[in-house]
């Protein structure tokens, strides 16, 4: 079992790396590193932010922006399209046990999709340690939790769509909207409700947390902002429930488990019904 | 070996596999024919374990689904369409050699036999070999090993004369430890290779009958024309088939593996008024 994983996550990996889709999202990660320095970014002061953590910031909203909606579409598209196209009715007739295929197809997928966006912020550690800048060890270890866990998080539900979905076309709609709705709750929708008044803002912020791209959002804002400030009220509720280094730990595990849950559920259907 | 009882496959409503029934044994090579939606690749697919259905099936008393690595261990297949895979060659060989427990170098040399030279061709994306090139390769991997299952979709139609030749001596060369089942729209495309046909439709299994007369898949026949006068276009096709010329190139003479002498002779009707002798026996 551990060899048939062992080569379906290689493959998975050597496959990744010679697709379009790898080299425009390391193109785009590293890119972003390096236009951040260019427009010397880290001589600008935001919050009382200089230097690399200032950069950091701004590399991880951004991270936040690109990412999810990127691992999502290239996941359902490869997975979904593979198996549109007659390659899983070749693969899998070879002797490979289900779980060896799944599990290794999100091992493999997972390096490849987290190791760009992790050069790149070393990258930019090495060269603020060459440009003499300090360096947040303690912001840059914790945003690295946070990336792994969001590759994670979107990864499992992109293979669950992947699963679920019979056609390419429509792995591809739902994952897209997964991605819009999560990104209507972030905000717009919250907000009105709550406007209207209708439901506590304790609720509409509990629902707001169960949304991962405002998980993520509020703990990259905690590392600058750890009495959560600019997101007013709702800090106080956020604060109560979790305490400043709760919240901290919820950020990381929320997120994990959410997509190892949508892994599992997606490999109980995988496992359960018609492969092709 | 291979046991399916009542095997039925429903797709949103429309019945694809209609209560089959079947049982094959070693050393049967079997013709799996029917048109477009008889339900022949569903019934392979439902015999490699990739679709969930009622009924049962039991390759060696073991169920395929349940059982994967150890029945696809046994088990040689050979798709109808290539799958566009992107990886190189290498890779492909090494990963499929990896997970069937073979030597990479058992399947390069079945390669070879056929015609396709591995070591030119290692790092070169499977996806844009041509049509012949991914046929002799998936052929490769699925002989390249242990197989005592061989399920081809059609596997000689892109196939040149002389691969086609190699292939059924390769075929001959598991004949009697394997079981094969060939898919196939049309009986004469496969006739020659096997001895028992089983015919579907609408999904359900028509006919199911032995082949009288089938021919030894390692046999060869030797073969003899001679011309009234040279032409440019059937030299060309006798030498497709590798058939060697006196001087004059009138008399030709060649050698015909007998699994494939309808479709030579299919070849050699079509310029018979230049023939002034022809004749095909046994060595």
């Amino acid at each position: 079992m551990m060899k048939q994983l062992f080569l379906t996550a290689r493959l998975d990996i050597a496959e990744s790396l010679r697709a379009r889709w790898f080299l425009i999202y390391t193109l785009v990660f590293g890119g972003i590193i390096v236009l951040l320095f260019v427009f010397g970014l880290t001589e600008s002061r935001v919050l009382g932010f200089i230097g690399l953590s200032r950069l950091l910031v701004t590399y991880i909203q951004l991270t936040m922006a690109i990412l999810p909606i990127f691992v999502l579409i290239t996941t359902v598209r490869s997975v979904a399209g593979d198996r549109e196209a007659g390659v899983f009715e070749y693969l899998l007739a070879l002797p490979v046990p289900l779980g060896a295929w799944f599990w290794g197809k999100i091992i493999g997928r997972y390096a490849v999709i987290f190791a760009p966006v992790v050069l790149a912020m070393g990258g930019a550690v090495l060269w603020g340690q060459f440009d003499g800048i300090e360096i947040p060890w303690a912001m840059f270890g914790y945003y690295t939790a946070l990336i792994a866990v969001m590759a994670l998080c979107f990864l499992g539900i992109g293979m669950l769509l992947s699963s679920v979905a019979r056609s390419t076309d429509m792995a591809q709609g739902a994952a897209f909207l997964v991605w819009l709705a999560l990104l209507l709750f972030l905000d717009l929708i919250l907000l009105g409700v709550m406007i209207q008044g209708r439901i506590d803002p304790e609720l509409a912020v509990a629902i707001a947390l169960l949304n991962p791209l405002q998980v993520f959002r509020t703990a990259a804002l905690a590392m600058f902002d750890p009495q959560l400030i600019v997101l007013g009220p709702a800090a106080y509720v956020i604060l109560d429930i979790f305490g400043e280094a709760g919240f901290r730990v919820f950020a990381i595990a929320y997120p994990a488990a959410l997509g190892i849950g949508s892994a599992l559920l997606g490999y109980h259907f995988f496992r359960r019904g018609d492969l092709l | 070996m291979i046991r399916l009882e009542n095997v039925t496959k429903t797709f949103r409503g429309a019945r694809v596999l209609d209560g089959i029934s079947l049982e094959i044994g070693l050393g049967e090579r079997i013709a799996l024919i029917g048109s477009n939606g008889a339900g022949k690749t569903t019934l392979i697919r439902c015999l490699l374990g990739e679709y969930v259905h009622d009924g049962l099936i039991t390759i060696d008393g073991l169920d395929p689904r349940r059982e994967r690595a150890r029945v696809l261990g046994q088990i040689g297949f050979v798709p109808q369409l290539p799958p566009p895979l992107r990886m190189p060659v290498g890779r492909l060989i090494d990963f499929a050699a990896s997970l069937c427990g073979t030597a990479p170098g058992r399947i390069e040399d079945i390669a070879e036999r056929l015609g396709l030279h591995v070591d030119a061709i290692r790092s070169r994306p499977f996806v844009r070999l041509s049509g012949g090139m991914k046929q002799k390769l998936l052929i490769a991997l699925a002989l390249g090993r242990d197989a005592r299952l061989l399920f081809m979709d059609e596997p000689a139609a892109n196939l040149d004369p002389e691969a086609r030749k190699i292939f059924f001596e390769l075929l001959a060369g598991h004949a009697d430890h394997a079981a094969m089942l060939i898919s196939s729209h049309r009986l004469d495309e496969v006739a020659s290779l096997v001895n028992r046909v089983v015919e579907m439709d609408m999904g359900r299994v028509v006919l199911d009958d032995a082949l009288a007369g089938s021919v030894e898949l390692g046999s060869v026949l030797a073969c003899r024309i001679v011309l009234k006068h040279f032409e440019p276009a059937f030299a060309k096709t006798l030498d497709g088939w590798r058939f060697a010329a006196d001087a004059e190139r009138l008399v030709w003479r060649g050698a015909v593996a007998a699994p494939d002498r309808l479709r030579f002779l299919g070849a050699v009707a079509r310029y018979a008024g230049l023939l002034s002798h022809f004749s095909l026996g046994e060595h």
